[in-house]
């Protein structure tokens, strides 16, 4: 192997990247819909469950809660190899992208969960209790009260939450996952391929800074 | 109207409303007032409903709020109309997407909410800037809009909570006149939670002041603030600070007739022989009375009984009240102990700027 210490031909990168750079986007986007899709309701009962919300609940509260905490309690690479057994269950195998996104979705979920909780508290109270003193129900209140006046910190969440999947999903390139985290591993670190390992790297930066700076847009415009 | 009987709230042990009594007539507005803790905001969280009161009675039109299911109360509170302090706009929705909030909670059709909201911009004088968000407005314009979605479902009863904290004088006595006109338009009942005096006796018909939970006086604004020194009459219309030094010749005057000449002041003079000084006052039209309290200084060598004989004719009450920094000193040791509980009528308990042990004595020894 060391004799084929050599790089890749500039020329070549693109056609090694490319496909790459599809499958961590797949990846993630797959992640990303399974974790909004559930990590918005968690949050949203998170806080509603709380002793400010719509339907306090302390022993509910206190289990979801739980919850939320456990999947974010450990590291990434450790939770990927615990959920095994749960991964080869849902998908029938513990390799390859399909095999990524359970792992990935159950550290995501929590996550955003928290976000989305976090974003809810920031509103006012008073501003909580318009919706029920003008005669909204709580699912009212819920869509037109606290998830329209969170929206602006739901969708910085929604940045920080993809970057971290990003993150992941090339931490997830160790069960074969593939993806840009793949190749920098395979090609860049086990076969000292710099050209690719540059490749990938650039492309990992930007892709986070194109993430976070179109995030922070989209707060700005939201903020009136 | 609204009408509020032994109301009670109690979080565990402590009792943060104590047995409330408390009605208000549509058309009419109704302070409510009291240092900070003394239940104010809990009041106004249990006439919205938004916490449930631990006994008692909340009738709105007859209805008793407080027995509702929570579907019944949802539709219930299409009649008690909420103006929040600071507005409490949401920051995401424009001046008229606030107002119409309400409206599109109970699925009130496109077309008829644009009508309401409309009206009601136009009549808070908002409609220009329908269009604008929240941080776009001044605190004065928020709150405009914070009354017209108050009002937008049709409310017989409205609460505002401290509506105009936080607001500079000019917008206070616009949202107060604009408050005030509301009322006699819509007929609507009016629960006014403030902690500032001068609202109360800008816009109130009557006045509460609840104190550790408790209604400790209560009344028509006019005739507390006529009333023998209380503490809330004194509180709604203090004897603004009187120039220092003017000594024993000190004397406090009230606004107690309905109806006072208001030249009493010179008629005083001629009827006395004597010259008399304005050191400060305050007379102003209260719930369409004229009201009011000074400070005088009498330089006459009549008995005190002559002297306050003379203003009882002309519907003031007055009480001899000696300057207390020179005069403690001059009378060191002197007070008389038992002359403090005796003089009632005239020495302030806790006058604002009186040492509150010090002054019946003096006002006996200086008689």
């Amino acid at each position: 192997m060391s004799a084929l210490a050599t790089s890749t031909a500039w020329s070549q990168v693109p056609s090694l990247l490319l496909p790459a750079l599809g499958q961590t986007a797949a990846m993630v986007g797959i992640v990303m819909s399974i974790v909004v899709a559930l990590g918005l309701p968690l949050g949203v009962l998170i806080f509603n469950t709380s002793p400010r919300g719509l339907a306090p609940h302390q022993g509910l509260h206190a289990v979801v809660s739980w919850i939320a905490n456990l999947g974010r309690s450990l590291p990434f690479l450790v939770l990927m190899a615990t959920v095994i057994p749960l991964t080869q269950l849902v998908v029938g195998t513990t390799i390859g992208i399909k095999a990524a996104i359970i792992p990935m979705s159950l550290a995501g979920i929590p996550f955003f969960a928290r976000l989305v909780e976090n974003a809810i508290r920031e509103i006012p109270p008073a501003r909580l209790d318009v919706g029920i003193a003008s005669g909204a129900s709580r699912l009212q209140t819920i869509r037109r009260i606290q998830l329209t006046e969170a929206l602006p910190g739901i969708v910085a969440g929604l940045a920080l939450n993809i970057i971290a999947m990003i993150e992941y999903s090339a931490i997830a390139g160790a069960i074969g996952a593939g993806g840009l985290g793949y190749l920098a591993v395979n090609y860049g670190y086990e076969q000292f391929d710099s050209h690719i390992m540059i490749s990938c790297i650039v492309l990992l930066v930007v892709i986070v800074q194109v993430v976070q700076f179109t995030g922070d847009r989209l707060v700005r415009s939201l903020i009136h | 109207m609204i009408e509020i009987s032994a109301l009670t709230k109690r979080y565990g042990s402590l009792t943060v409303l104590d047995g409330i009594d408390f009605s208000v007539r549509r058309g009419e507005i109704a302070a409510v007032v009291g240092p900070s803790g003394a239940g104010k905001s809990t009041l106004a969280r249990c006439i919205n409903l938004l916490e449930r009161p631990s006994s008692g009675s909340i009738l709105v039109d007859g209805r008793d709020l407080t027995a509702l299911s929570r579907s019944q109360l949802r539709v219930a509170r299409r009649e008690i109309g909420t103006v929040f302090q600071s507005a409490g706009l949401l920051a995401r929705l424009t001046a008229a997407e606030n107002v119409a909030l309400p409206l599109r909670f109970f699925d009130i059709p496109h077309r008829e909410r644009v009508r309401r909201v409309g009206e009601l911009l136009e009549r808070v004088g908002m409609r220009h800037r329908a269009n604008h968000y929240p941080a776009q407005l001044s605190g004065g314009q928020q709150q405009r809009v914070g009354l017209a979605r108050g009002l937008v479902l049709g409310p017989s009863v409205l609460l505002a909570d401290e509506p105009t904290s936080g607001l500079d004088p000019g917008s206070t006595a616009s949202i107060l006149e604009l408050l005030s006109e509301l009322r006699t338009e819509l007929e609507v009942a009016v629960v006014l939670i403030t902690h500032e005096m001068d609202v109360v006796r800008t816009v109130a018909d009557t006045v509460a002041q609840l104190d550790h939970g408790k209604i400790v006086e209560r009344g028509a604004v006019a005739e507390v603030v006529s009333r023998s020194n209380s503490a809330l009459s004194r509180a709604l219309l203090p004897a603004p600070p009187a120039a220092a030094g003017a000594g024993a010749e000190t004397w406090q005057v009230r606004y107690e007739g309905t109806r006072v000449d208001p030249r009493w002041l010179s008629a005083i003079g001629r009827e006395l022989g004597a010259d008399v000084a304005l050191l400060s006052g305050l007379i102003e039209t209260v719930g369409g009375q004229t009201a009011g309290r000074a400070t005088l200084r009498i330089e006459t060598a009549a008995p005190d009984g002559e002297i306050s004989a003379a203003f009882r004719r002309h519907g003031l009450h007055a009480t001899r009240r000696a300057d207390e920094q020179p005069a403690a000193s001059g009378l060191a040791g002197a007070p008389d102990p038992l002359a403090a509980p005796a003089d009632l009528d005239g020495a302030p308990a806790a006058d604002p700027d009186g040492s509150p042990a010090a002054e019946p004595a003096l006002v006996r020894s200086a008689a």
